[in-house]
């Protein structure tokens, strides 16, 4: 079985990479258009409080929906490649980003916010220079969370025609071709594995940082 | 929505078998992560080590940790359970664990002091305090579950899953989404009922203490 699995590794070497390429063009893609929409949306909300209760409960929803669910309405309505994939990938991110994000930036510490008004601070000063570095930790570790989730739910991307690396793992199903099923779950795993790893360091480097600023 | 009606026995189906797989996968994990929760709650190596290791399980996505469960097991049931009870056990023991150690510890030394033994305070003060945070832990799982057991359709595990399945297929997009409507509405169901039996625990627990 090991032997096979190489083997087939061997011959397969470019179709790995070109699924693995397409995997982090999707994962990326949609984790960047998630931040895109988060980031602006989570500073609207806290400006506006009277559209948060309804957006967040909205966003709930959404979270709770099954990504293969997500994936697969795109269908009809825009079929099937790239984009339906990146669109529905983009959804199902966005929750963990924005809910991270509206949250550190509405419960700051009242009284660091007091002591910046109490030197004068504008409303945009408090948010650019409390509010802002002191909620970046938590909004970090919603895009890490995000990212983890697009990369482990791009693998169904193969199913609407998006590509990937879930479409190793539903060709070796297609042949029932061991080998390939095992190299298939053994590159989605390590890629999310890894993500889940880059970002915790990245997120410890950025925790650090702030630390280091605020010392 | 004609289809629906005429379909409707072919979809109670499905969503039985959805449930029964979740069910059992639930059951299991349960059997599992509240001994390993109640045990390493006050032992931190163990729970770190405990935490790495589910958390590893946990970021396998879905469809991958079926294709290595396929050599093993086969299609069917028994991967698809198996999965989900992998997938189930980071959240669980942690909310067990952490259940059991946010417990005020007067509380505990109360219960020796009033001479309760190990089991007794377990059973009696520990879990039916920790409870809230558990059922917090069970809710998660269950979205959770539900929305794996949609993809285990693609390893003949039956359920929610299966209507999707077939629906690219056949290219028959109601079915894409009455399955995808279905599963939705599932997994939506299953946390606000779990997070009204949550509140209405937790309001009990702190009326106790």
């Amino acid at each position: 079985m090991p032997s096979g699995v190489l083997a087939w590794l061997a011959e397969n070497r470019s179709a790995v990479e070109t699924a693995a390429s397409q995997h982090l063009a999707l994962s990326l893609t949609a984790l960047a258009a998630a931040i895109l929409i988060s980031l602006p949306l989570a500073l609207l909300l806290v400006r506006w409080q009277r559209l948060a209760g309804t957006t967040i409960a909205a966003v709930n929803v959404l979270r709770t929906i099954p990504s293969l669910a997500l994936l697969v309405v795109t269908l009809p309505l825009l079929g099937t490649g790239f984009l339906p994939a990146v669109v529905a990938l983009t959804l199902y991110g966005l929750p963990a980003i924005l809910i991270n994000a509206y949250t550190a930036l509405s419960e700051v510490d009242p009284d660091v916010i007091e002591a910046g008004r109490g030197q004068g601070m504008t409303d945009r000063q408090v948010m650019r220079r409390i509010k802002i570095p002191l909620g970046l930790p938590v909004v970090f570790a919603g895009i890490r969370t995000a990212a983890v989730q697009v990369v482990s739910a791009a693998t169904l991307a193969a199913f609407i025609g998006g590509g990937g690396l879930g479409e190793l793992i539903a060709a070796g199903m297609g042949t029932f071709n061991m080998p390939q099923l095992v190299v298939g779950g053994l590159a989605v795993a390590a890629l999310a594995v890894a993500t889940e790893l880059g970002f915790a360091l990245l997120e410890w480097s950025v925790r650090r940082r702030i630390m280091e600023r605020a010392a | 929505m004609s289809w629906v009606l005429e379909n409707y026995d072919m979809l109670g189906v499905a969503l039985v078998e959805h449930l029964v797989l979740v069910a059992t996968a639930l059951a299991i994990s349960l059997a599992i992560a509240l001994p390993l929760g109640i045990w390493t709650a006050r032992r931190p190596a163990l729970y770190v080590a405990t935490m790495l290791a589910t958390g590893v399980l946990y970021t396998i996505p879905a469809l991958a940790l079926f294709a290595l469960l396929i050599p093993l097991m086969g299609l069917g049931k028994t991967p698809a359970i198996t999965a989900l009870v992998l997938y189930s056990l980071l959240i669980l023991v942690r909310n067990v664990a952490i259940g059991i150690r946010e417990i005020p510890g007067e509380l505990i030394e109360a219960a020796d002091g009033m001479g309760y033994g190990p089991w007794r305070r377990l059973l009696r003060i520990e879990l039916p305090l920790a409870l809230p945070v558990i059922v917090a832990g069970v809710r998660i799982t269950a979205v959770t579950q539900i929305s794996v057991a949609t993809v285990a359709a693609y390893i003949n595990a039956g359920g929610l899953g299966d209507i999707i399945f077939q629906g690219i297929t056949q290219d028959f997009t109601t079915k894409i989404v009455v399955g995808a409507l279905l599963t939705s509405l599932l997994a939506i169901a299953a946390d606000e009922s779990l997070k009204g039996v949550e509140r209405r625990l937790r309001a009990a627990t702190s009326e106790r203490i």
